[in-house]
């Protein structure tokens, strides 16, 4: 530990801190523009001065390591006029164009600007202009703007992964721009736009929409990927007008996913905003709610307890679900799940649900972190994760963690041992055979905090059962459970899944899973399906007596092939609970309201639920969170990770040569929400089809 | 105010060293440590311009970001940071005139004028005959014997208005012009001849 004082205030830093820091602890707010707590230093703004004693200068805070007995001055007259002549070196070149300026209001070098900048300026010469940069779909260039802070070039480099952004030329034909103006390739591309501390990047799909004071803030979780990370809604009226990162260590630090920022725009297309009913010439056509649910209540009276099956979609909310299972319930049915893609985990463990083990990310998002060598099994991080990803990489470059990938293809941005994609593999290593293998088992064995990523592509297989027999052998061989380290972790995608495995909507004695109820619908023998916004699940080849309703936001796939159509609220328009792949259980806010007749799910099923003469026991949300809580209690921990240890995982069953894969063919559109998303549709023609850069490249220049 | 420094508009498809050139890049690369191959990025980048008539397209760099394992950005911005590499086409002769202050008030001006009146062209420019290249450059280190400028590999000090009208004209015909002083100076003694160690070997006239 390190003592300095600080505006005559004493502090004590750990070793290696710098001043800044140490400015921070003391409580001393130091302007800056190049330094961000999460990027390398880089030194260059200047702006972050400070007077030390007995130094002939100023000195740059944020690259100076802080020293034993250091005396620093943050306010004195010395400091300020440092500051002001950075300032106005830093304005000479920057336009004063805050009023058409989409970061006027949320900008770093206006609001320091107040503090720092001269009423008028001494520059009579030329301002410089810099041609605008195509840096794709996402991101909107003014380069004019920009004052070289290069956060944007070391977040593409550092933590993106993706170096194809730099300062080219020098001096005052210095210019940031993308290896022969590509758009930038990365998940993670829209977070320059919130690194930029001036508006030279922005957010393209934002542009001239709203103005920052003009933003309703609501503190919310995200639905894209099964993180959970921490956004910010912005909404202006009922619209929501951007999505941002908040700041959350444990899950998604500063950073969020593109499709998470940017596939809010489908919430605003294809949406289901009153109930349809299948008329007698086989087609949808707007009905009330009481039609609708007067046709359910026919349908359902009509079937047997046993013929009347459920699904649940991968944006499905906690209480939805629950509400749903206890409709189930007494109707008395058993078929039911909530793994849309088949997937065998949770019920694998034997107990099915309800806290049973190993179906977690286990080790916490946090503990990729600390771990000492990773092996991914089907499944592919970045595109299934992009954040988890990022802290992967984060480990390969602070503690060269060796990470081996069994299936899957691709660059994931560090350097992966290829261990093939048969699955058989696995149990070959188990019986001491293949010397590619040993060393995975070795470096796992020998590792402190082993970790095994278990994606969806790996569990929703006909032979998942074997590869989880076969990991559970692997696991037990390496130590892969220690007393305080378990790393055992499945990866989930979804947002929806892991609370309705916690919830045990999973099938009852006797019940059908997915597959099973998607056959029995085409066989006849499942003749009711409630279809709780499952849109991934083939159910076009039904049989043609059975009866399908579809509650959901959007009219995508399910909506389709529906007999019934309830609208429901889309994720910002609810307070909803939803669960991440870590088991953290944590509340999203309303943003919104949901367009037209649509309401949040569970108020659809509770209101069914008396027509059918079933009358569920809550009438309001706070009513089924307490009911949801006394039946699962681990929903009252808010913001908790959980760690579950596996036992006994899947069954002795023979693994078939198909070869491994991640399930997600196409990061940016997953959901009903990011395929009705336009955004999400230039991303896929910029990134996903290799012609990135022609039509991307615009409105550059 | 300097150029704007762009990429060449017409790029070549393909760029290879050459067999000769493959052999010095493993010399090059042998000085530096196996996992740094990236310190190399310099004699290989100056290679591939000498390679391919001093100029360096893309496909060069790409090239180059290959060898020494780096991404393409990193060598393209080291590449443009230098101005001694030149990412457009350039003349047979490609002058590089210092600008900078004991130049400039030891009359530089003069020589751009001079190069302005001959050859019609100014900074970044490149003459109707395609020959002859203008760029003004910083300080290139000749500051004793300014004003100066730089034509592909070679120093010509104590230039004027006349000295330089000299140089171009015997340039243009073919000709390679003696390098170092236009007034005949040896090493860098005053003008008007050595005022100290005026024994020993010194033959200067």
């Amino acid at each position: 530990m390190i003592k300095l004082t600080i505006d005559d205030i004493e502090v004590e830093v750990e070793d290696g801190a710098t001043i800044l820091q140490a400015c921070e602890t003391a409580g001393k707010e130091i302007p800056r523009f190049c330094y961000h707590e999460k990027l390398s230093i880089a030194g260059n703004c200047r702006m972050c001065l400070v007077e030390m004693e007995r130094a002939p200068k100023p000195i740059a805070s944020c690259a100076m390591p802080a020293g034993e007995g250091m005396v620093i001055k943050t306010d004195s007259n010395m400091v300020q006029k440092a500051r002001e002549g950075v300032m106005e070196f830093m304005l000479i070149n920057h336009p004063l164009d805050c009023p058409i300026c989409d970061q006027g209001g949320e900008c770093d070098l206006q609001d320091q600007a107040m503090g720092y900048g001269t009423a008028e300026s001494r520059y009579l010469e030329p301002k410089r202009a810099v041609e605008n940069k195509a840096m794709g779909p996402l991101i909107s260039t003014i380069m004019t703007r920009c004052i070289h802070c290069t956060r944007c070039v070391r977040f593409a480099t550092e933590v993106a992964g993706v170096p194809e952004l730099g300062a080219i030329g020098r001096g005052e034909d210095m210019e940031i721009t993308t290896y022969l103006e590509q758009a930038l390739a990365s998940e993670l591309s829209g977070n320059v736009v919130d690194l930029c501390p001036v508006g030279a990047l922005t957010s393209r799909p934002y542009a001239y929409q709203a103005r920052s004071w003009e933003l309703t803030h609501t503190p919310s979780i995200d639905v894209m990927d099964g993180l959970g990370c921490h956004i910010r809604v912005d909404s202006r009226g009922n619209q929501v007008m951007r999505v941002l990162p908040r700041h959350n260590d444990d899950i998604n630090e500063e950073w969020i996913s593109d499709k998470t920022r940017h596939a809010i725009d489908g919430l605003l297309a294809q949406r289901l905003d009153r109930p349809y009913l299948r008329g007698r010439d086989g087609r949808l056509a707007a009905a009330s709610w009481d039609e609708a649910f007067t046709a359910i209540k026919k349908a359902i009276k009509k079937a047997k307890a046993d013929e009347i099956g459920a699904l649940t979609g991968d944006l499905a909310d906690a209480e939805a679900i629950f509400a749903l299972g206890q409709l189930l319930d007494k109707i008395g049915t058993p078929h039911r799940d909530c793994r849309q893609d088949g997937a065998v985990i949770g019920s694998a463990t034997g107990t099915g649900g309800k806290g049973a083990g190993g179906y977690l990310f286990n080790s916490g998002i946090n503990g990729v972190d600390v771990a000492d060598a990773i092996l991914l099994i089907g499944t592919n991080p970045r595109s299934e994760a992009p954040v988890l990803n990022a802290r992967i990489r984060q480990n390969w470059l602070n503690n060269g963690v060796r990470v081996f990938r069994l299936g899957g293809a691709g660059d994931l941005t560090y350097p992966l041992v290829e261990l093939g994609d048969d699955a058989r593999v696995l149990e070959q290593w188990c019986d001491g055979g293949l010397n590619k293998g040993s060393a995975v088992v070795n470096a796992l064995k020998s590792a402190a905090r082993p970790m095994v990523i278990l994606g969806q592509g790996a569990l929703n297989r006909p032979d998942s059962m074997g590869i989880l027999h076969a990991v559970g052998r692997l696991a037990e061989q390496v130590d892969l459970v220690k007393e305080d380290w378990n790393g055992f972790n499945v990866l989930h995608s979804t947002a929806g899944v892991v609370g309705g495995l916690m919830l045990g909507f999973l099938p009852q004695k006797g019940g059908f899973a997915t597959p099973d109820m998607v056959r029995a619908l085409e066989h006849g023998r499942l003749k009711v399906l409630y279809n709780l916004g499952a849109d991934e699940v083939d159910l076009s080849r039904r049989h043609s007596d059975s009866f399908i309703i579809y509650q959901g936001s959007h009219g995508d796939r399910g909506a389709g092939c529906a007999d019934v159509v309830l609208p429901a609220a889309a994720w910002p328009e609810k307070d909803a609970t939803y669960v991440n792949t870590e088991g953290r259980v944590q509340r999203a806010n309303r943003a919104t309201f949901p367009p037209g007749e649509a309401r949040e799910d569970w108020a659809i099923i509770r209101a069914l639920s008396a027509v059918l003469g079933k009358k569920l026991g809550f009438d309001d949300l706070g009513g089924l969170r307490q009911a949801m809580i006394s039946a699962v209690p681990e929903f009252d921990e808010m913001d908790k990770p959980r760690s579950l240890k596996p036992k006994k995982l899947g069954r002795k069953q023979a693994i078939s040569n198909a070869p491994l894969q991640t399930h997600i063919k196409n990061f940016y559109m997953t959901c009903p929400i990011s395929r009705a998303s336009v955004t999400m549709a230039e991303c896929v023609k910029a990134f996903v089809y290799e012609n990135a850069g022609e039509d991307a490249g615009e409105d550059a220049g | 105010m300097s150029i704007a420094r762009r990429i060449a508009d017409d790029q070549p498809t393909h760029f290879a060293f050459s067999a000769e050139n493959k052999q010095k890049i493993k010399v090059i690369l042998a000085k530096y440590p196996k996992s740094h191959k990236s310190s190399a990025v310099l004699p290989l980048l100056d290679l591939a311009q000498r390679q391919h008539d001093n100029w360096l397209p893309t496909k060069a760099i790409e090239e180059v970001a290959k060898i020494c394992e780096m991404p393409e950005m990193r060598v393209f911005e080291v590449a443009s940071f230098y101005t001694m590499f030149n990412l457009r086409p350039v003349g047979k002769y490609f002058i590089q005139a210092c600008g900078t202050t004991p130049c400039w008030l030891r009359g530089s001006d003069a020589v751009m004028q001079c190069i302005k009146d001959k050859l019609n062209i100014t900074s970044g420019e490149t003459s109707a005959c395609g020959n002859f290249t203008l760029l003004e450059v910083e300080c290139l280190g000749a500051c004793v014997n300014a004003p100066m400028v730089q034509i592909n590999d070679d120093y010509y000090e104590d230039l004027d208005y006349n000295s330089m009208a000299k140089l171009i004209n015997q340039l243009q015909q073919g000709e390679t012009p003696q390098s170092g002083s236009m007034a005949g100076r040896q090493g860098s003694e005053p003008a008007s001849g050595a005022t100290s160690l005026k024994q020993g070997d010194s033959d200067a006239s």
